[in-house]
């Protein structure tokens, strides 16, 4: 028999015992994370195979569910509404918080308590402060309505009205997370070397001229991370629609995860709430793989 | 000077918005139930009143569930700080056969929408008899592939000649993770903690999904449940809410500074 390595007291070889505790440090995790995330996931794909409920045993249908899915003037409007939903927010938060970010890079009476406050939404429930935003977007009780009237501007009919619905929780998404990425913006322009300003204003570039040829190019890394993390995010977007619209007015609102909770836990219809859910897996992993795709092209590195 | 003044004038409008709902909630909390559907709609109190607080208290079990909610989101902080800390360590430091694979496995678990697991998850804390239960709480949260991607990219950044010099002088890894590894990174940890602590303490669905009984249930988990049966209670409302906040608040406004300089010093490069 051949032995390989060097060969320790113990019987063991070095790298066997070095292997061995690798899996230590990673026992705990991979065990946990394959029996409440691995495990679930596979088995959620297979549920989406069957016609299966609380109540009764599963009866396994093939594609019958994801065949459902497709006629389902429901789910396509919902797939419809998330798309819209992340279409507007993800560029949204991601364009705020960087001009959050730029505003507050630089010295500034007050700075931190700017960026505490931006941030705060980020640490609050989004479950609890959508019902806050809930009375005060309120078109009859409301504080935000009554100052825009006053200014003439109309929010139109309040979380009710089936033309500005999408639009008050697109709202209190942008609300909950442009302090995020502003502080993950931070941290990207805190790694610029101010040298490199240094040197272009010696040339006599402006401000624009700065940002286009520095601060863009130098944060396409941070982008990159924030994009895909919002987009991911948007893609899931469930908590202020449960607490302001329920999915509604006429599923106006409602996403595919709102579809998913609905399906799975008042209709109990598992196996359409896990094809629902695959739709979603599948939606975020494209996503993930086109943004990776382009920025990887023109990533650079300093 | 204009521009300095446009700026200012800028971030105070934005951060008024902002504010808004937090400030509106507080207040609201402190007014009598005529005053917040009163028209025309005021941001102050025109009555102060601490009846919201008494009510609240009495008509939910507020104390049990607050002690809860810091038993959960604290047990799954302190749980998943220590095991993604070893599997980032690992991955950062330490070769293995599957290290590769591990980590690609991280990346993809870091996509998976939380949702698409809920219903078989569901059913295997149900079948293991852990409904109910902390340990059913907080066990399948006690890692997750955020914080070890989050950790082990701020543990590439250290250098490597500390655990060399470390291991020349007989270290094993496990030295070399405890005394070297974890004390230089302490913002990151702090913040990865904090991430932990308000997403679990802010979450709804788990502890709605995973208790049943009025006296396992989180504070958000309680305070959505007497929502939907005092809907029109809103100053009550307002009162639990603001209760709920004002813990992640402060602990919020105390590694505020770190937190953020965590997150600085992670490269996300």
């Amino acid at each position: 028999m051949r032995r390989s390595g060097l060969q320790a007291r113990g019987g063991l070889s070095l790298r066997a015992r070095r292997r061995l505790s690798a899996y230590g440090f990673i026992a705990p995790s991979v065990i946990i994370l394959g029996v409440f995330l691995a495990w679930p996931m596979i088995w959620s794909l297979r549920t989406s195979f069957y016609d299966a409920s609380q109540f009764a045993p599963p009866t396994f249908v093939g594609l019958g569910n994801y065949r459902k899915l497709l006629t389902d003037a429901t789910f396509r409007g919902d797939l419809v509404n998330t798309l819209e939903y992340a279409a507007v927010v993800t560029p949204i938060s991601v364009g705020l918080a960087l001009a959050f970010a730029l505003m507050l890079n630089r010295r500034l009476r007050g700075r931190s308590f700017f960026r505490a406050s931006i941030f705060l939404p980020a640490v609050l429930s989004l479950g609890v402060m959508g019902i806050a935003w809930d009375f005060v977007l309120d078109p009859n009780i409301g504080l935000l309505p009554r100052w825009l009237q006053h200014a003439g501007l109309s929010l139109g009919n309040g979380v009710h009205d089936p033309n500005w619905a999408m639009a008050y929780v697109m709202f209190v998404g942008i609300w909950k997370n442009t302090g995020f990425y502003m502080v993950m913006y931070l941290a990207g322009l805190g790694t610029i070397p101010t040298d490199f300003y240094e040197a272009a204003a010696i040339d006599g570039a402006g401000p624009w001229a700065r940002f286009r040829n520095i601060t863009w190019p130098l944060l396409s890394n941070t982008t990159l991370f924030v994009f895909v993390i919002a987009a991911i995010a948007s893609l899931q977007a469930f908590d202020q629609i449960f607490v302001m619209t329920r999915g509604g007015p006429f599923f106006k609102t409602e996403t595919l995860v709102y579809l998913i909770y609905r399906k799975g836990f008042t209709d109990f219809d598992f196996g359409y709430a896990s094809a629902a859910a695959w739709v979603l897996v599948v939606l975020v992993f494209a996503i993930s793989l086109v943004q990776n795709f382009y920025f990887s092209r023109r990533q650079v590195k300093y | 000077m204009s521009r300095r003044v446009l700026l200012y004038a800028g971030l105070v409008l934005a951060v008024a918005v902002i504010l808004l709902p937090v400030v509106w909630m507080v207040f609201a909390s402190l007014k009598p139930e005529a005053d917040i559907t009163g028209h025309p709609a005021q941001l102050l109190p025109q009555h102060l009143t601490g009846s919201n607080y008494r009510e609240v208290t009495r008509q939910i079990p507020f104390v049990r569930q607050f002690i809860n909610s810091v038993i959960f989101a604290g047990g799954v902080t302190v749980f998943s700080l220590l095991f993604n800390s070893m599997t980032a360590f690992a991955l950062a430091r330490l070769d293995f056969p599957g290290r590769r694979v591990l980590f690609v496995a991280i990346i993809l678990f870091l996509m998976i929408p939380y949702q698409v697991t809920l219903i078989p998850t569901y059913q295997i804390v149900a079948k293991l008899g852990l409904m109910n239960t902390f340990p059913g709480l907080i066990i399948p949260r006690a890692t997750n592939a955020f914080g070890i991607f989050f950790l082990r990219q701020f543990f590439l950044g250290i250098p490597r000649s500390l655990d060399e010099a470390a291991r020349i002088d007989g270290a094993g890894d496990w030295r070399i993770y405890a005394r070297i590894i974890l004390p230089l990174s302490t913002p990151a940890l702090l913040t990865i903690a904090l991430f932990d602590f308000m997403f679990n303490w802010n979450d709804l669905l788990w502890p709605l999904i995973f208790t049943t009984s009025t006296k396992m249930e989180t504070l958000p988990a309680g305070l959505a449940l007497f929502m939907g049966q005092h809907v029109t209670q809103y100053g009550v409302v307002m009162a639990g809410a603001t209760l709920t906040t004002v813990p992640i608040v402060i602990a919020f406004l105390f590694v505020q500074r770190r937190f953020i300089q965590g997150i600085a010093t992670t490269g996300l490069k």
